[in-house]
């Protein structure tokens, strides 16, 4: 049986409309509620999947941030995992560094698989996965919508552009997912209670040789433009004119 | 009012769990569900496996919850409908929670697991045809035969009843009030549906008879005698309707606040309006204050020292101000209002019930009433 890491990050929210800081420095968390990013909850649901079906042993889900992420790492143990690790950071780290934090945790944990979702709703950027699979020198296979485990290897499904590709990976690998995999189940109730007695360790984020110096710098966080309201053209001669004219498409 | 900073980690956790089920697996089917008068039953064994039939119980399959965290769910289900909510009422506080606190071991052992997984469903028959507010005139009697009791009445405004797999029935005998667990399928033990109603049709209502209805020794439930018995399981329930109105509050509340902010009327947002936007506040008022009546309801069960006139006084207020919210939704609404596309004329049909049964507001205003005058009303 194999060991699986799940990385879980504590997002906004999805229902949530996002709300900006005045002075444009990022988003106004206050008082927000935060949920579990959605893509994660895949992973967690996929980690007990291949738990119930034998495949898997022991399954750890690890977060980095404050120590409210607590609650995110509770809701993944009451879902099924066994354990949860909390990397506690006040920072907003990028995802290089991210998949350096992660790293030392793989290093420690020794999972054979790394779950992670394909990306967070909030930084959108799709990136974690890839890097740490770099500097593990790990294979991945990323976006994953489908899943079937067999004996020595696991075949993997990824939605691309011109289709679906299958890649057949062998443990050690990691897999960040996509939609359309599983449909995560709810917690329930008797899980939630006897998630309070599983174990959740918290450590602090070691300096890694300072090798976490931030690369990208954010500038300036904007809300996207309103949108003009809709003119109901009444003639194609109206139409016409306002592409000329106004759109000056044609 | 940032009310959730009162709520505990994993009271906020089993909140959220239940309100993504509750809004992606109920809601969708209550408007169909309700227009036709129909219990969804096909829910039933999803309830019992997220564990929300008798959640507060320990042991037997159930998962234990604190008094905070099951009046959340309470809460989360009946945001959904006041009928689905009483279903996990009736099975959780009214059923499984007497044959806890009354049972023997074997019967605890026999019906618990089994009506927490919701492979069997329970009743609880105590109102009668004539007998509402005034339980203790019932007629309904079991009297001593050689193998055990024969139970002769007749119950009225029974949830669950003709679904029901196991009745607890509150009969005169001896004198006393007693409990008595009837199966379905005992002789002279029959139900059949209430039909008409313009509340609560999602829920099933039934009315039992009993004729000459044979049970066993064992059928008794050996720790409950007298009155008092019946009405602790009606404040195990009662303590679920206080916080379950202010979730059917929010429903009609939250419909009514999208309605009113993209419903343009004289050019500009209804919301906009000041007479609205009276509305809109006072039902925030008014719902923020019942949950905070619920929390401090529910932090004194927790420490062993709530009082029925602590449970009376929350469900009488709560259940008028669900009542109230659903009624000023309803005219927030406008012709909208009255049709079932929105859950607001459901949720102040079914609020018209929740405001009477399980006590009427008058009762529990003469509750409170005995409480601080030191004169009981009643008698």
């Amino acid at each position: 049986m194999i060991k699986i890491l799940v990385a879980v990050k504590r997002v906004l929210d999805f229902n949530l409309r996002v709300r900006l800081k005045p002075d444009g420095s990022g988003v106004d968390l206050a008082n927000a509620k935060m949920s579990m990013n959605p893509f994660d909850e895949i992973a967690v649901e996929e980690a007990i999947r291949l738990k119930e079906k034998g495949v898997a042993g022991e399954c750890v889900a690890v977060s980095i941030g404050p120590l409210a992420n607590q609650e995110t790492l509770r809701t993944a143990l009451a879902l099924g995992m066994d354990r949860g690790i909390l990397i506690t950071t006040d920072e907003e780290w990028e995802p290089l560094n991210v998949a350096k934090i992660l790293k030392k945790t793989v290093e420690k944990e020794s999972p054979q698989l790394v779950i992670l979702g394909k990306q967070s709703i909030d930084g959108d950027h799709n990136q974690t996965g890839q890097m740490l699979a770099e500097i593990l020198n790990w294979p991945q296979a990323t976006c994953v919508s489908e899943l079937k485990w067999q004996e020595e290897e696991c075949l993997l499904t990824r939605e691309i552009d011109t289709g679906l590709e299958v890649l057949a990976v062998k443990p050690p690998f990691i897999m960040t997912v996509d939609l359309r995999l599983n449909q995560p189940r709810y917690a329930t109730l008797p899980n939630i209670m006897r998630a309070k007695q599983k174990p959740l360790s918290i450590e602090p984020l070691l300096n890694l040789n300072n090798s976490l110096t931030p690369r990208i710098k954010r500038l300036k966080v904007e809300p996207p433009p309103p949108r003009n309201s809709v003119k109901m053209l009444k003639t194609v001669e109206e139409l016409v004119r306002h592409l000329k004219q106004e759109a000056k498409v044609i | 009012m940032n009310t959730d900073l009162l709520f505990k980690e994993e009271e906020r956790l089993v909140r959220d769990s239940i309100r993504h089920f509750v809004d992606e697996q109920v809601i969708p089917r209550l408007q169909l569900a309700h227009r036709n008068e129909e219990f969804p039953v096909e829910l039933i064994p999803q309830f019992g496996k997220l564990g929300l039939l008798g959640s507060y119980l320990k042991g037997y399959g159930c998962a234990g919850l604190g008094a905070a965290a099951y009046g959340l769910v309470m809460q989360e289900l009946e945001r959904a409908d006041s009928g689905i909510r009483s279903f996990c009422s009736v099975q959780g506080a009214l059923v499984m929670w007497p044959i806890y606190t009354y049972g023997s071991p074997a019967q605890k052992q026999k019906y618990l697991p089994q009506l927490a997984k919701g492979e069997r469903i329970g009743c609880f028959g105590l109102t009668e045809p004539d007998f509402g507010s005034n339980p203790a005139g019932m007629l309904t009697t079991a009297e001593k035969t050689a193998k055990g009791y024969r139970i002769n009445g007749t119950k009225m405004w029974i949830t669950n009843g003709h679904i029901a797999d196991l009745a607890l029935v509150w009969a005169r005998c001896e004198n006393k009030i007693r409990g008595f667990l009837v199966e379905k399928g005992t002789p002279g033990f029959t139900a059949r549906p209430v039909k008409g109603k313009f509340s609560l049709r999602v829920s099933i209502t039934s009315e039992l008879h009993f004729e000459g209805c044979e049970v066993a020794q064992d059928a008794l439930l050996p720790l409950a005698e007298g009155l008092k018995a019946p009405l602790g399981c009606l404040s195990e329930a009662r303590y679920g309707i206080a916080w379950g109105a202010v979730g059917a509050a929010n429903a009609v509340y939250h419909t009514a606040l999208t309605y009113a902010k993209s419903r343009i009327v004289f050019g500009k947002p209804l919301a906009a309006h000041q007479l609205v936007q009276a509305k809109l506040a006072k039902m925030v008022q008014e719902i923020t204050k019942s949950q905070l009546l619920c929390i401090q309801l529910a932090r004194l069960k927790e420490e062993g020292t709530l009082e029925p006139h602590h449970i009376s006084l929350a469900k009488m207020n709560n259940a008028r101000m669900a009542l109230d919210c659903a009624r000023e939704a309803r005219d927030i609404l406008g012709a909208n209002g009255i049709i079932d596309e929105y859950p607001v004329i459901r949720h102040m049909l079914n609020l018209e019930t929740v405001n009477t049964y399980e006590g009427t507001e008058d009762i529990h205003r003469l509750v409170v009433g005995a409480e601080v005058t030191g004169i009981s009303a009643f008698k």
